[in-house]
């Protein structure tokens, strides 16, 4: 028996039937083809499936897609098209923040989560916020420095255009 | 020539990653294909009595349940034995149990069905009667006589063994100031690839093609295992490995459950999905180590290292992996003890068993690791009974940079390592001096920090010699074909594979070098034997050294073939000619003379204009196999700056440097990488990650919220420096990198925590280094120094 449910993906709506023990992670991966969202361990640990829900990084793996139901999700996919995460993607470009790439949807996710609510997080800021995030390939430093990186680059780009004048 | 060899690239492949756009063997979806779940026996060991799968087949979505019976004869059973290892054993394996179960976890039945979920709620309903029996799952009292079997089709527990050694190794021991000896005890781990183990096999009766899509490093090896023990013609047999989520050595070894997807298929004749989950692959994918070693070594009063002697017992699973076997680790620990050191003589014993849990064979440093650990802690402990410091010790023992080419005392042949120059340029970055400083005023505090070096070899590019004169079809040689396209673009496919360590690019930039172009223009396919010429591939780190020597000797043969061409065209002798920016140019000058864009050109769609008798083709393909020595060691320094909390037994990880020499670096962003992520895997064992069993064979902590892998907040920034030691075997003079991290971070790191603990007298000898055992450590030197 299957469930009706509602949701926005990536900006666009979706009415689809799924059973209703199906996870969210199997919903977007099976059901729309969006298989940029990974999976590690299905129990939360490893961070492979995070996607936003409603702005906040979920585990794809652990929420129901019968919970989703009238919410909006974006996954790696969405935000590569927005162009909302391309900063961070051509940092992590640049440094070989990633190698299997397995784990890279969920670290941009994570990344993305961090700089909006602390837009300069130090080395240790940053690595704590990986702390749901497995990486089996880079040994974390080279993520670690891309996230910094765009942190930084932000901040330039954010700030207020009037060191100009004073000059 | 080398525009691009030893410059920074970014990868270019590494931009679909990082859109989403990866294509994983868990990705893909085939039209009628089936969901793979398989029943594992709940027990380490018993007889199967009865499998009733009545309810289960009833069970909605199911399409077929197999056991044994129905499956087993599809397929030829595999055999984990070499022939040079003598006198090795191992019964032989297929792909369900038939009367015994072996290790938990154990396939016992197969269910189809249309989804995983539907699969999984048919296996739930299978019942399978088996009768138990006492695992073995001990350590050295399972080598007596007598003792009870891991595997009743084995005469005994023991699976292989090994002796090694020089002619004067007792003369050595007997006329040494001081022998230090210490056990050691290695843990069982495991790779925990981010993507599990995934296969889509998909048979197609109507032409009786197999086309197996598997997450995998070495396509054409299972290209010849499905050829041959499913008894099809090899031509007949694809195998293609799109991107891969970590493999790190764990999936190149035959497994049950992708040799049942196999034979599912070929009898259904639908494509047949397997997808481990994370619990499965706890008790399914290879685990690697486990080793016991009894180590001692022998020194003069001057600090010179005389010999070493070792005794390792390492226990695998109930049969040898299949087709490197089981023993291949053990026997590089006996041969890699004491590697970077003068020391003139040695024994060495191995004793490698069987026991019922899940196989072990090779995960990324093979052997390397154990071996580093116990030779580099022993050295600890020389320097200690003759007054050295680590470096002090290091710099009068390790084989000096002008002493090549030398041969160790276990037999292996350095070409040219840099040893000295490795430490001298560690000392630099370290600064020892200042570190002790530091340990004495932090003391003073109750604050104890403690720092440790390990030099070490890396075994790579190996030539026939590893498996291949075992009788083990591996391939120790590989292919590419690089043509030009009409546009003067550049393709290469090559029999190396990629798992992200950026292989693709580097053989882009080798082969962008040897033709005068940008690596932009070189588009690079691999994983697909149906597309690539067949090879090794990407193991033991033969990636760049053997691969990037193939690219570069294929691309030479493509440029002479281009030069010739343009030589006819411009009417001009083409020794006079190179390949630059694009173009043939004037090799004096390098005035533009044609660009390729125009030889393709005409070589494609104007042939009837070029001189009668010109070959116009512009495709090469080239194979290479490694010649000169057996491998081509590389080496290099780790240290670590560890703080132990003595109240808490918790490791604060605070640096780690590493120095390495690969020869010749194609490209420098990626090796350091290679380099910190073998590292993370080398502390990963030395202080978090174990399978840990109980006496009944059950593993206690098979799931990721039980085993502990490194996370990037406990892991230490890497600092990594270079001395560049080219091989004289190869054009190309590169050499491996991806094992040299995991290598020596684990013995630094060892000898770190032992320096921590120095006022105490503890020290630990076992890994992983947890809490746990550094209070126990703690509480057994507290309770020494209070003993009466
Ligand atoms: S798959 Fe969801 S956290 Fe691992
Ligand atoms: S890049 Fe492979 S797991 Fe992170």
């Amino acid at each position: 028996m299957k469930v009706l449910v509602n949701t926005i993906v990536n900006g666009a709506p979706v009415q689809e039937a799924v059973t209703p023990r199906s996870s969210l992670a199997d919903f977007l991966r099976d059901d729309l083809g969006l298989t940029g969202t990974h999976l590690g361990c299905e129990m939360g640990a490893c961070g492979a499936c995070l996607v936003l829900l409603d702005g906040a990084p979920v585990h794809a793996c652990l929420v129901l897609a019968v919970q989703a139901e009238g919410g909006r999700i974006e996954t790696i996919e969405g935000l590569t098209e927005t162009g909302a995460v391309a900063d961070l993607q051509e940092s992590f470009h640049d440094r070989n923040a990633l190698q299997c790439g397995y784990c890279t949807s969920g670290m941009l996710m994570s990344a993305q989560a961090l700089l909006a609510r602390n837009a300069a997080p130090s080395r240790d800021e940053i690595r704590d916020a990986l702390s749901g995030n497995y990486c089996r390939c880079t040994g974390y430093e080279a993520i670690v420095d891309a996230i910094a990186a765009t942190g930084r680059a932000r901040a330039v780009t954010a700030a207020p255009a009037n060191t100009e004048a004073a000059e | 020539m080398t525009l691009h060899i030893g410059q920074p690239q970014r990868r270019e492949n590494a931009r679909r990653h990082l859109a989403g756009r990866g294509r994983f063997v868990s990705d893909l979806a085939l039209p009628r294909m089936l969901h793979a779940v398989f029943v594992r026996s709940p027990m380490a060991k018993g007889r199967i009595l009865g499998i009733d799968i009545e309810a289960a087949s009833l069970c909605p979505g199911v399409v077929r349940i197999f056991t044994a019976a129905d499956l087993n004869p599809r397929c030829q059973p595999w055999v984990g034995t070499l022939d040079h290892f003598a006198g090795m054993q191992s019964p032989p394996m297929n792909i369900l149990a038939e009367e015994s179960v072996l290790w938990t976890g154990h396939p016992v039945a197969m269910i189809l069905a249309r989804s995983r979920a539907e699969a999984e709620d048919a296996a739930d309903r299978v019942l399978v009667d088996i009768e138990d029996a006492e695992p073995v799952t001990g350590g050295v009292p399972v080598l007596q006589p007598g003792a009870a079997r891991a595997n009743d089709a084995a005469d005994s527990n023991l699976c292989y063994e090994a002796l090694l050694q020089t002619p004067d190794v007792d003369r050595a021991f007997a006329g040494a100031a001081h022998v230090v000896e210490a056990g050691f005890t290695f843990g069982r781990h495991t790779a925990v690839t981010l993507e599990p183990r995934a296969v889509v096999a998909d048979y197609d009766p109507s032409s009786g093609a197999l086309t197996v899509h598997q997450g995998t490093q070495t396509p054409y090896q299972f290209q010849d295992v499905y050829a041959r023990h499913f008894g099809l013609p090899e031509g007949k047999v694809r195998v293609i490995a799109p991107d891969v989520g970590g493999s790190f050595g764990m999936k190149l070894h035959v497994y049950n459950e992708e040799m049942g997807a196999v034979a599912a298929s070929l009898i259904l004749g639908r494509p047949v999905r397997y997808v481990a989950d994370r619990l499965e692959s706890f008790v399914s994918d290879i685990h690697a180590r486990d080793h016991d070693v009894y180590g001692r070594m022998a020194v003069a009063a001057d600090g010179t290292i005389l010999a070493m002697e070792i005794d390792d017992l390492t226990r695998i699973g109930a049969v040898s992996a299949y087709p490197r076997t089981s023993a291949a680790e053990g026997n590089q620990v006996i041969r890699l003890m004491g590697a970077p050191y003068r020391m003139a003589d040695y024994r060495g014993k191995l004793s490698v068993a069987f026991q019922n849990k899940v196989q072990t064979s090779q995960y990324r440093a093979v052997g390397h690791p154990i071996a580093c650990a116990v030779t580099e802690a022993l050295v600890e402990r020389a320097a200690e009974a003759t007054g050295c410091d680590s470096f002090e010790i290091r710099a009068r023992n390790l084989i000096a940079d002008d002493a090549y080419p030398h041969v160790s005392a276990t037999g292996y042949q350095f070409e040219k390592l840099s040893h000295q120059a490795c430490l001298a340029r560690l000392r630099g970055m370290m600064d020892p001096g200042a570190l002790r400083a530091e340990q004495a005023a932090l003391r003073a505090r109750g604050i104890y920090r403690g720092f440790g070096i390990a030099s070490f070899v890396e075994i790579t590019n190996p030539g026939a010699t590893f498996y291949g004169v075992g009788g083990a079809r591996i391939s120790a040689q590989d292919g590419a074909v690089v043509r030009m396209l009409p546009s003067g673009d550049i393709h290469c496919a090559i029999s190396v594979t990629e798992q992200g360590q950026g292989t693709e690019t580097i053989i882009a930039q080798v082969v962008a070098d040897q033709l005068g172009v940008v690596p932009e223009r070189v588009s690079v396919t691999t994983g697909d034997t149906a597309t690539t010429p067949s090879g090794g591939a990407t193991w033991a780190c033969r990636g760049a050294g053997i691969g990037g020597e193939t690219a570069l000797r294929a691309g030479r043969q493509l440029r002479d073939r281009i030069l010739t061409l343009a030589g006819a065209l411009v009417q001009t002798d083409p020794a006079t000619l190179r390949l630059a920016g694009g173009a043939v140019v004037d090799a004096a000058t390098g005035a533009p003379r044609i660009a390729l864009e125009e030889i393709g050109r005409i070589a494609t769609y104007r042939p009837d204009t070029l001189p009668d008798g010109i070959d116009h083709s512009l495709t090469v393909a080239h194979h290479f196999a490694p010649g000169g020595y057996p491998f081509d060691f590389t080496n290099g320094i780790q240290g670590s700056l560890v703080e132990v909390d003595v109240e808490t037994g918790l490791v604060t990880l605070l640096k780690h440097w590493v120095v390495e020499d690969c020869g010749r670096i194609i490209n420098p962003l990626l090796v350091d990488e290679q380099i910190r992520g073998g590292v993370v895997q080398g502390l990963g064992p030395a202080f978090f990650e174990e399978c840990q069993y109980d006496a009944d064979g059950q593993l206690t902590n098979g799931s990721l919220a039980d085993y502990l892998v490194p996370m990037a907040v406990e892991m230490p920034d890497i600092k990594i420096a270079h001395i560049e030691t080219p091989t004289q075997d190869t054009i190309l003079g590169a050499k491996g990198v991806g094992e040299a991290g995991t290598a020596a971070a684990g013995a630094a790191a060892m000898n770190a925590v032992n320096d921590a603990l120095r006022p105490f007298g503890a020290c630990l000898t076992q890994t992983p280094m947890t809490p746990l055992r550094i209070l126990d450590a703690l509480d057994a030197a507290r309770q020494e120094r209070t003993a009466p």
